[in-house]
């Protein structure tokens, strides 16, 4: 999952500092393992090397880890970019999946999280049904089987969880910004 | 010439909505899915394909022949002979061997007992249960049953196989062994297939998904309705 990416999305709203983000995050994501601090302040400083945040003023008795960042016009444009690509219908990107539709809720809104949603399930259903068209194949030997089936058995679930998460979108999406 | 295709079918019952104008094309030989989630109308757009339900409003066509409008006879006899239905419990009949039963529907149509017999221990043996071929359904397993199911459905050959969630009963493993089974017995004889099913993994056995919401073609899905590129026939 790209930690990058997920910053980007909490600094949709505005700019925050280092510790903001990091509590943001673990609540937003709470499947994911939390965040070091010291992975918090190497991502912004790799943003900030990119261009894709600025420090956006510092407290006055702060030190380092009081600076706000800000996202750039090229962090809002990677952000976009990145919310907008569909990701290879492997297993174990559900992880990834999750982050983008919570990034997607919270730096956009409602329809573009659906679109991206929509998007993903049209790759996985495109993806099983091609391993299922392999396993089901005259000349398919019980290898191919059992390999498909392992592929075929993780897609199924992130597919599971697609289709429900559109239904369930618009309520989750009243619920975050509440 | 089209070979089986509804034009804005619109179902009721009393004043339950099922169907709100449905418009499907099905190509010779091919396997479509028809999902959605429980409610949706996906039973009721089978049964109206199948000339099992005449739909209020709308057509039915196969092969260029209206058939929605035909006489319970008519649709009764296409069933027999062009069309075979296979539901999620098999409907065997309680009474009758697996044999008996696959043979059940050539007897309908006039073959000869011992032909339909030696035609139903072939269809036994190609789904795999020619173990149970003496055995009533009772004393078989569900999985066993719903294979007997479907050599009775596909032993007149038909040119349209309507399955609604024919393995919903089943567990994964049986479910897949069912279904590999029903594909490639299809694709041999290229057999079209309207499959009904709420899951992914099963959808995925057709060729394209047609995803029914609220009794309607839902075309957010876009692009789940177009064939694998190169196709697998
Ligand atoms: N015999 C019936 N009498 C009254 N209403 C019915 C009847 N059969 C279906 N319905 C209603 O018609 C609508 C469509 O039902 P249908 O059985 O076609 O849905 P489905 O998509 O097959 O659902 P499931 O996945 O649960 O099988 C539903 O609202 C259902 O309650
Ligand atoms: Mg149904």
């Amino acid at each position: 999952m790209s930690t990058q990416h997920v910053l980007l999305g909490l600094l949709a709203g505005g700019a925050r500092h280092g510790y903001e983000l990091k509590r943001a995050h673990d609540a937003r994501l709470p499947r994911a393992r939390p965040l070091a601090f010291g992975q918090v302040y190497a991502t912004l400083a790799r943003l900030q090397r990119d261009g894709l945040v600025v420090p956006a003023g510092q407290e006055r008795d702060g030190g380092p880890d009081r600076t706000a960042y800000a996202l750039t016009d090229e962090g809002r444009a990677a952000l976009e970019h990145w919310l907008s690509t569909v990701e290879p219908p492997v297993p174990y990107v559900a992880s990834t999946l999750f982050a983008k539709v919570v990034v997607a809720l919270l730096a956009a809104d409602v329809d573009r999280a659906r679109a991206y949603l929509t998007a993903q399930r049209r790759a996985h259903t495109a993806r099983l049904r091609e391993l299922t068209a392999v396993k089901t194949a005259p000349s398919a030997t019980l290898d191919d089987v059992v390999a498909a089936d392992f592929a075929i058995a993780h897609l199924d679930a992130d597919l599971r969880w697609l289709h429900t998460t559109l239904d369930r979108v618009a309520d989750w999406h009243r619920e975050v910004h509440s | 010439m089209t070979h089986l295709e509804a034009r804005g079918v619109v179902k009721a019952y009393g004043r339950t909505p099922a169907l709100g104008g449905v418009t499907l094309d099905v190509a010779e030989g091919e396997i479509v899915a028809v999902t959605g989630p429980s409610g949706c109308g996906k039973s009721t757009l089978l049964h109206c394909l199948a000339g099992i339900l005449r739909p209020d409003a709308g057509e039915v066509t196969w092969r260029g022949a209206r058939i929605d409008t035909w006489s319970e006879a008519a649709r009764s006899r296409l069933r027999r002979t062009e069309f075979g239905v296979l539901f999620q419990f098999g409907q065997l009949v309680a009474e009758l061997t697996a044999a008996e039963n696959v043979a059940l529907p050539l007897l309908l149509a006039g073959t000869g007992r011992r032909e339909a017999r030696t035609a139903a221990l072939t269809w036994l043996d190609r789904l795999g249960v020619a173990e149970v071929a003496d055995v009533r359904p009772g004393e078989m397993s569900g999985g066993q049953q719903q294979r007997c199911a479907t050599a009775r459905a596909l032993i007149t050959e038909p040119r349209v196989l309507f399955a609604d969630e024919p393995t919903g009963a089943l567990d994964t493993l049986a479910g897949e062994q069912v279904l590999t089974q029903l594909v490639r017995l299809a694709r041999e004889q290229r057999t079209t297939v309207v499959l009904v099913t709420h899951e992914p993994r099963i959808a995925a056995y057709a060729d394209r998904e047609v995803m029914l919401r609220d009794g309607l073609v839902d075309h957010t899905g876009l692009g789940l309705d177009t064939p694998l590129a190169g196709g697998h026939r």
